[in-house]
C-alpha cells in the first residue's frame, strides 16, 4: 500500500527538493530567504510563457531559470548590498511575483512536459526527479568538503571571518542567493511542466514548505530532501486519502513538525549563526 | 544620548515629516511605474491618473468603499507596527485574523443574547483568540529562542488547514455546498454607518468596524507613547539588554506583545465577520495579513501614519477594481507594484539608517 504513493511522494517533494536546495544555499551565506514562493511562481510562470511562445520546453526551462533568477538578484541587491531586512524583502518579492504573474497572465493553452526518462526498478519520471538527489549528494560536498563551501559557510557564520580573509563577504552572499534562485526556479519549471499549465498562484505555499524543509533538515542538503520526502509523503497520504483521517492535519503536519524540531523538543536545529545579521 | 533626546524634542516636528519623506518618494515611485506601464501597453498614463483621483473620492458613496477596504488594513497594519516597535515580526496576522473571525463567527451563531451583551462577547471572544494564536510563537521564541518569523508562517498554515477542516467538516451551513457557517445573529452584527448617516446610500458596506479601527489606532498611540507598557515595549525593541539591566524582562514582553499584536490582528477578522459578511467564509481574507507589512512599513509604524497609508491602500484596492474594468488591466498590476513598493520602503529605509549612523 505505501509502495502505491511513492509516484505521488515523488512527484510532491521534487519540487520542494529543489527550492529547498536553494534555500540551503542561501541560508548558509547568511541570507534569509523567504521569497523562494515568489521565485517558484515567476519559475513556472517562465516555463509555461517561455514554452508557449518558443514551441521547446528547454527555452521554457530557461526562461523560468532566468525569471527566477532575476528575482533572485532583487533580492540580493536589496538585502546585501542596501542592507534592507531580509524577511520584509522576501515578504515584497512574493507579493511581487503574485503580482507580476496575475498582470501577465498566460493563456490557459497547454505546454508539454519536460521529458521523461524510463529507469529499471524505479519507474518513469520527469528527468527533473532523478536530477534531485544527484544535486542534494553534490550539494552536500560542495558545501562540506570543499574550501568553495566552507567559504559559503562563512558568510553566513560569521559577519567578519571573510574579511579577515580579505574576502568579499557580499560577493558569497550574492553567490548564495543567485544559487537559490536557480534552484527555486527549476521547482517551479517542473511544477509547471507536470499539470501543464500555469494558474495563478499554483505554488500555494510551497517555497514556505520549503522552508520549512530546510529548518526541519538542519540547514544541511542531505537532510533537507530527506525533510522534503516526508514532507511528500504527506501530501500524497492526503491525497490518497485512504485512511479517513482529516487531509487538512496530514497538510498542517509538516509545519506542525518544524515547530517541535525549532523549539528543540525533538532533536536540534542551530541555524547559521549570522542568518540575517549585516554588518554595521 | 540626553543630548540628542532633547534635540530631538525640539524638532519632533520636522523630525517625523522627515521620517515620512521615503513613504512619499515610494508613493510618487509607484505611480510614475505604474503610469510607464500603461505607457509601454499603449494606454494614456494621464487617463488612469485622472481615475485615480476620481475614483474614491467622487463621491460619499465611493469614499465610504475606500474606508471599507482600508478598515482590515488599518487593523493589521497596527498589529505588525506594534510586533515591529519591540522587534518582533509578526507574519501570522493572516492566521490570527481567520482564528478571531472563527471565534467571532462561533460566538455569534451559538450564544442567544441583547446586542449590548453579544456584540462585546464576540468581539472578545475574538481577540481572545487572535492573541492566543498570536501567543503561542511569542512564547516559543521567549521560551526556546525559535524565531518568531518562522513560527508564524508555520501557524498560519496550521490555521488555514484548521479553519478549512471545521468550516467543510463540522460547521459548515447545511444544506450548502459553499465552505461557509450559517448566518450569525442579529445582535451579534455591527451596524453599517449607512443607517446614522444619510450622505451614505444604504448600499455601501461601511460599518462601525471602521470607527473601532479608528479608535483602535488612538489607544495604540497612547499606549505606546504613554503608558508604562509602551514604554517597555519600545525599549525592549531599541535597546534589549538596557531593558533587561533596567529590570524589564524582555522574554515576558516579546509573550504578550504577540499576544496583543494577534488581538488587534484578530479584530479584522471582527471586521469581516461582524460588520460584512455575518457568517465565516472560508479563504475571505485576500491577504490583508500581509498587505498589513507594507501598510505598517507605510506609515513608519504611527498609529495615524499606518491609518492614512491603510486609506491610501483602500483607495489602491479601489482604482485596482476601476481600472480592471475601465482601461482593463488586470488587477495584477497594482499587486506586482505593492512588491515593489515595499522593496522599495525597506531598502530606502536602511541606507538613511545608516547614513545617519555615519553623521
Amino acid at each position: 500500500m505505501i509502495f502505491e504513493l511513492i509516484p505521488s511522494t515523488l512527484r510532491m517533494a521534487t519540487p520542494l527538493g529543489f527550492a529547498a536546495l536553494g534555500g540551503i544555499y542561501s541560508e548558509r551565506a547568511g541570507v534569509i530567504n523567504l521569497a523562494l514562493e515568489g521565485m517558484m511562481l515567476i519559475g513556472a510562470f517562465g516555463y509555461v510563457i517561455g514554452t508557449q511562445a518558443s514551441g521547446s520546453v528547454w527555452i521554457g526551462l530557461l526562461v523560468g531559470i532566468g525569471f527566477a533568477l532575476a528575482l533572485a538578484l532583487l533580492h540580493a541587491v536589496a538585502t546585501v548590498t542596501f542592507h534592507a531586512d531580509q524577511i520584509v524583502t522576501g515578504v515584497g518579492i512574493n507579493i511581487l511575483a503574485l503580482g507580476i504573474t496575475e498582470y501577465l497572465l498566460p493563456t490557459t493553452e497547454q505546454v508539454g512536459g519536460l521529458p521523461h526518462w524510463k529507469l529499471p526498478f524505479i519507474g518513469t519520471y520527469s528527468f527533473i526527479v532523478y536530477l534531485l538527489p544527484v544535486l542534494m549528494v553534490a550539494s552536500h560536498i560542495l558545501l562540506f568538503k570543499t574550501p568553495w563551501g566552507l567559504r559559503l559557510r562563512a558568510a553566513g557564520e560569521s559577519t567578519e571571518a571573510l574579511a579577515a580573509l580579505s574576502l568579499s563577504r557580499a560577493k558569497w552572499q550574492y553567490i548564495g542567493v543567485l544559487l537559490s534562485g536557480i534552484f527555486a526556479g527549476i521547482g517551479g519549471c517542473f511544477l509547471a511542466s507536470e499539470v501543464h499549465y500555469f494558474t495563478k498562484g499554483m505554488t500555494a505555499g510551497r517555497g514556505y514548505l520549503a522552508l520549512a524543509a530546510v529548518i526541519f533538515g538542519n540547514w544541511r542538503p542531505l537532510s533537507g530532501i530527506a525533510a522534503c520526502f516526508l514532507f511528500g509523503f504527506a501530501t500524497a497520504l492526503e491525497l490518497a486519502n485512504r485512511w479517513n483521517i482529516p487531509g487538512q492535519l496530514l497538510n498542517s503536519l509538516p509545519y506542525i513538525l518544524t515547530m517541535v524540531v525549532l523549539a528543540g523538543w525533538v532533536g536540534t536545529s542551530r541555524p547559521p549563526a549570522s542568518l540575517g545579521k549585516m554588518q554595521s | 544620548m540626553f543630548a540628542s533626546l532633547l534635540r530631538n524634542r525640539e524638532s519632533q516636528a520636522k523630525q517625523l515629516f522627515v521620517s515620512f519623506i521615503p513613504s512619499l518618494l515610494a508613493i510618487v515611485g509607484f505611480f510614475l511605474l505604474c503610469g510607464l506601464v500603461l505607457q509601454i501597453r499603449g494606454q494614456d498614463p494621464l487617463e488612469f491618473y485622472s481615475i485615480i483621483l476620481v475614483s474614491g473620492f467622487a463621491s460619499f458613496d465611493d469614499f465610504g468603499y475606500v474606508l471599507f477596504n482600508a478598515t482590515p488594513l488599518i487593523f493589521t497594519g497596527l498589529a505588525v507596527a506594534i510586533g515591529y516597535k519591540s522587534g518582533l515580526f509578526n507574519i501570522g496576522c493572516e492566521g490570527q485574523l481567520y482564528i478571531a473571525a472563527f471565534a467571532a463567527a462561533w460566538i455569534g451563531i451559538h450564544l442567544n443574547l441583547p446586542p449590548f451583551l453579544l456584540i462585546p462577547f464576540c468581539i472578545g471572544g475574538a481577540m481572545i483568540a487572535g492573541a492566543g494564536w498570536g501567543a503561542i510563537p511569542g512564547l516559543l521564541k521567549a521560551k526556546y529562542g525559535a524565531h518568531e518569523v518562522i513560527n508564524t508562517i508555520m501557524m498560519n498554515f496550521i490555521a488555514f488547514a484548521l479553519m478549512n477542516y471545521l468550516v467543510t467538516s463540522v460547521y459548515q451551513e447545511p444544506g450548502q455546498m459553499i465552505p461557509q457557517t450559517q448566518q450569525i445573529h442579529e445582535a451579534a452584527r455591527l451596524p453599517r454607518l449607512a443607517s446614522f448617516l444619510p450622505i451614505l446610500p444604504q448600499s455601501n458596506p461601511l460599518n462601525v468596524s471602521f470607527l473601532l479601527a479608528c479608535g483602535c489606532a488612538v489607544c495604540c498611540y497612547i499606549f505606546l507613547t504613554y503608558t508604562r507598557w509602551g514604554y517597555e515595549l519600545r525599549l525592549v525593541g531599541n535597546a534589549r539588554d538596557a531593558a533587561a539591566y533596567g529590570g524589564i524582562n524582555p522574554g515576558t514582553v516579546t509573550i504578550w506583545v504577540m499576544a496583543l499584536s494577534g488581538a488587534i490582528a484578530g479584530l479584522a477578522g471582527v471586521a469581516e465577520v461582524m460588520g460584512y459578511r455575518h457568517r465565516f467564509l472560508d479563504n475571505f481574507s485576500s491577504g490583508w495579513g500581509f498587505t498589513g507589512i507594507a501598510v505598517a512599513l507605510l506609515g513608519r509604524n504611527n498609529p495615524f501614519g499606518i491609518l492614512a497609508a491603510a486609506i491610501l491602500f483602500g483607495s489602491l484596492n479601489k482604482v485596482a477594481l476601476d481600472i480592471e474594468i475601465l482601461l482593463e488591466v488586470p488587477r495584477g498590476l497594482f499587486l506586482a507594484g505593492q512588491g515593489m513598493l515595499i522593496i522599495w520602503l525597506v531598502s530606502i529605509e536602511s541606507l538613511s539608517r545608516r547614513g545617519t549612523k555615519k553623521s
